[in-house]
């Protein structure tokens, strides 16, 4: 199949013989104006998905989490999670191990407020990208600095070098009469607190 | 998936039977309102919303301008990433690929992410051929797989199903499924997500597509709403990608405009659930061992169609099939392919080509060219002109018998025998321009008609509104167009009698 390459790429540059030139793309949703208040906007469209949002302050934040996590017996957190979960297990589990988790926490690297999304890079506090997915319950801490307006904001912050998972709402289908169910493979309960930075 | 499409008749017969299954249009027209409902919601909120399609398209079609640079392009960088390309020129290369890995693998059980591509390429059937078991993991998918079912839709293959046939295809097909297993749609989802937890677990290859395929950083996206993607493609140790080459999109700044216009054109959503994003091997985390495989099979046919090219455009939201009057009636197996509705009426013959097959020269057909389609797409593909230039091509395609074919028809009764019969079409017009090429010719054939205008006018017992005299059914060829129209009963007078009669005055 070592002709495959050269085929397509020739039968490519034969149809384009007609192209017409370059056309230009208009940029002007990169400036649209952005919403009054962030925060309010981010925990508005976030709970829309059915998940719980929690705003604290950051001298609040461990009982926040603590409050988030609820009845989850097993929790894991990645070494690096800035902010201390009792009794919490470091990540070195297998993907059945961590089947047997209740619950993971993790910080995030964006948040978005129109779409109430938030964006994991698996940098610093966020784990390897299997530590968020397969425990059902997901504990994501943001700070509200990390929150921007839309898309492309978050486009323009990220660093596509690194994997990412962007996450709105708990898992869900709408493969059933095209209606939205919560919970199939992903978490079934996302919690989302956001800390003030004062 | 064993069954497969092979041998659909055209779209006017395929589409008979699905309009018979009341069944079949109470679950369409269900579940296309809402879907219907939530996408206007949402993309109402969006003020630059006609900006962003336009600046989806232009991305588009500047990329597809110079689809060979961005493919080499993307090659560089993801190989300077760890992954290893392949290229496939059509269906049966792309297969043997992912099978080549498996088997190098010692693997005989892969899972799935939901893919178009590989839908189109018949991969799993390939696969189970070869040995290798491909379990479908998103949640339609799965419902199609396990009632040996076909696809019906780009978004959601089952949504000719509803709730209640699901749980009867879950009991009698999901090993483990409850005895007491209810048609709630989140116990369904419940069901699902037990049977195939330990697959994911277990799992040691996995096999998806992508919707988008970053050319400067080697950057492959899915989009996805269960997390199914993310298990499959963060489980495994040995990931397989395979991806049309229409997908590669110049850098990564470009996906802020489809990030935004897929979730909401799609399920109706502001975001979708779920969307990972993955730069080839990261030490680590996920799968170690990367294969891309950039796939042909008709894309470069469809590029050189000048006019037909912008379809290369689609990102499969399915928003097209949704507001599609017809599709919303007929369902998505009469349109005989994985790309059903508005997009696969023009995908489908422009990725293999017109003239040779009866089922495809029909599916340019089967729209009113309503056009909205056109206002729902969010990359602006202009579905009623592709239709047009497609039908004109399929009566091309049977152009050059159509000479010999007019004159047999005019001269005797004698039915054309053929290989390839001229389109009805193609006759009517060579015999008006017959008629109209000489004014003596068309007086005679005026007065002709006008006779027969006179005789019907005393027999004719149907008017259409208005009073004007029509005809029933026509005999012969004309039957089928008259199933649903009137032809109107020729004029007793000509213009050109009437003018002559007038003297020339008004």
């Amino acid at each position: 199949m070592s002709g495959a390459r050269e085929e397509i790429l020739a039968s490519i540059r034969t149809a384009l013989r007609d192209a017409p030139p370059e056309v230009e793309v208009p940029r002007g949703y990169r400036s649209s104006p952005p919403p009054a208040d962030l925060v309010a906007l981010f925990d508005e469209r976030v709970t829309d998905y059915r998940a719980t949002v929690t705003r604290c302050a950051l001298v609040d934040v461990v009982e926040a989490i603590r409050s988030a996590l609820g009845d989850a017996a097993r929790v894991v957190v990645s070494g690096d999670l800035p902010y201390p979960v009792d009794g919490a297990l470091d990540d070195d589990l297998s993907a059945s191990e961590l089947d047997a988790v209740d619950a993971v926490v993790t910080t995030a690297a964006v948040g978005i407020a129109v779409t109430g999304t938030i964006v994991l890079d698996h940098g610093p506090g966020q784990g390897r990208r299997a530590l968020s997915l397969v425990p059902d319950r997901h504990v994501c801490v943001i700070r509200d600095d990390q929150i921007v307006a839309g898309v492309p904001d978050a486009i323009a912050r990220l660093d596509p070098a690194r994997p990412q998972t962007w996450i709105s709402g708990p898992s869900a289908t709408s493969d059933i009469e095209l209606d939205r169910v919560e919970g199939v493979h992903g978490p079934r309960q996302l919690h989302v607190v956001v800390v003030r930075e004062d | 998936m064993s069954a497969t499409f092979v041998g659909m008749p055209a779209f006017p017969d395929a589409a008979r039977s699905a309009l018979a299954d009341s069944q079949l249009r109470g679950n369409l027209a269900h579940a296309t309102s809402t879907i219907r409902g939530k996408r206007a919601q949402v993309v109402g909120e969006v003020s630059e919303w006609e900006e962003l399609r336009l600046a989806g398209a232009a991305i588009k079609d500047n990329t597809l301008h110079h689809l060979d640079e961005h493919l080499l392009r993307l090659e560089r960088s993801l190989t300077e990433r760890g992954a290893t390309v392949h290229w496939a020129r059509d269906a049966a290369e792309a297969c043997a690929i992912v099978a080549g890995i498996a088997q190098q693998h010692g693997v005989d059980e892969v899972v799935k992410v939901k893919s178009m591509a590989t839908q189109e390429i018949e991969l799993n059937e390939f696969l189970a051929e070869q040995g290798i078991a491909a379990w479908e993991t998103d949640l339609a998918e799965l419902i199609v797989q396990l009632g040996d079912d076909l696809p019906s839709h780009i978004l959601v293959p089952a949504i000719h199903r509803n709730r209640a046939e699901i749980r009867e295809i879950f009991r009698a097909k999901m090993p483990g499924a409850p005895d007491d297993l209810t048609d709630n749609p989140a116990d369904l989802a419940a069901a699902a997500r037990l049977h195939l937890r330990q697959k994911f677990l277990s799992a040691r290859m996995a096999v998806s597509g992508a919707n988008f395929a970053v050319a400067d950083t080697g950057t492959l996206m899915v989009v996805e709403s269960e997390g199914n993607g993310r298990m499959c493609l963060t489980l495994p140790d040995i990931l397989v990608s395979v991806v049309g080459i229409e997908k590669v999109v110049p850098s990564w700044d470009d996906l802020d405009v489809f990030l935004q216009l897929l979730p909401r054109s799609s399920t109706g959503e502001r975001m979708n659930p779920y969307t990972s994003t993955w730069t080839g091997v990261t030490p680590g985390d996920g799968p170690q061992e990367m294969h891309v495989v950039l796939l042909d099979n008709g894309r470069t046919r469809a590029l050189a169609d000048e006019v037909g090219r912008q379809a290369l455009r689609c990102i499969r939201c399915s928003a097209c099939l949704n507001v599609c009057p017809v599709y919303e009636r007929t369902g998505g197996h009469a349109y005989g392919s994985v790309y059903p509705g508005p997009i696969g009426a023009i995908l489908n013959p422009l990725l293999r080509g017109v003239g040779h097959d009866k089922q495809l020269d029909s599916l340019p057909y089967a729209s009113s060219l309503c056009g909205a389609c056109f206002e729902a797409c969010p990359v602006r593909i202009d579905f009623p002109e592709v239709l047009v230039h497609l039908r004109s091509k399929v009566v091309d395609a049977h152009r050059g018998r159509a000479e010999r074919g007019v004159r047999c028809t005019l001269r005797a009764e004698r039915p054309v025998r053929l290989g390839r019969a001229p389109k009805p079409e193609a006759v009517a017009m060579k015999a008006a321009s017959w008629a109209l090429r000489d004014a003596g010719r068309l007086g005679r054939l005026e007065r002709l008609a006008g006779a027969a205008g006179r005789l019907l006018a005393r027999v004719l017992r149907r008017s259409a509104p208005g009073g004007r005299r029509v005809l029933g059914s026509l005999p012969g060829p004309g039957a089928r167009w008259t199933t649903a129209r009137d032809v109107p009963a020729p004029p007793t007078e000509s213009f050109r009698e009437w003018w002559q009669r007038e003297g020339g005055r008004s």
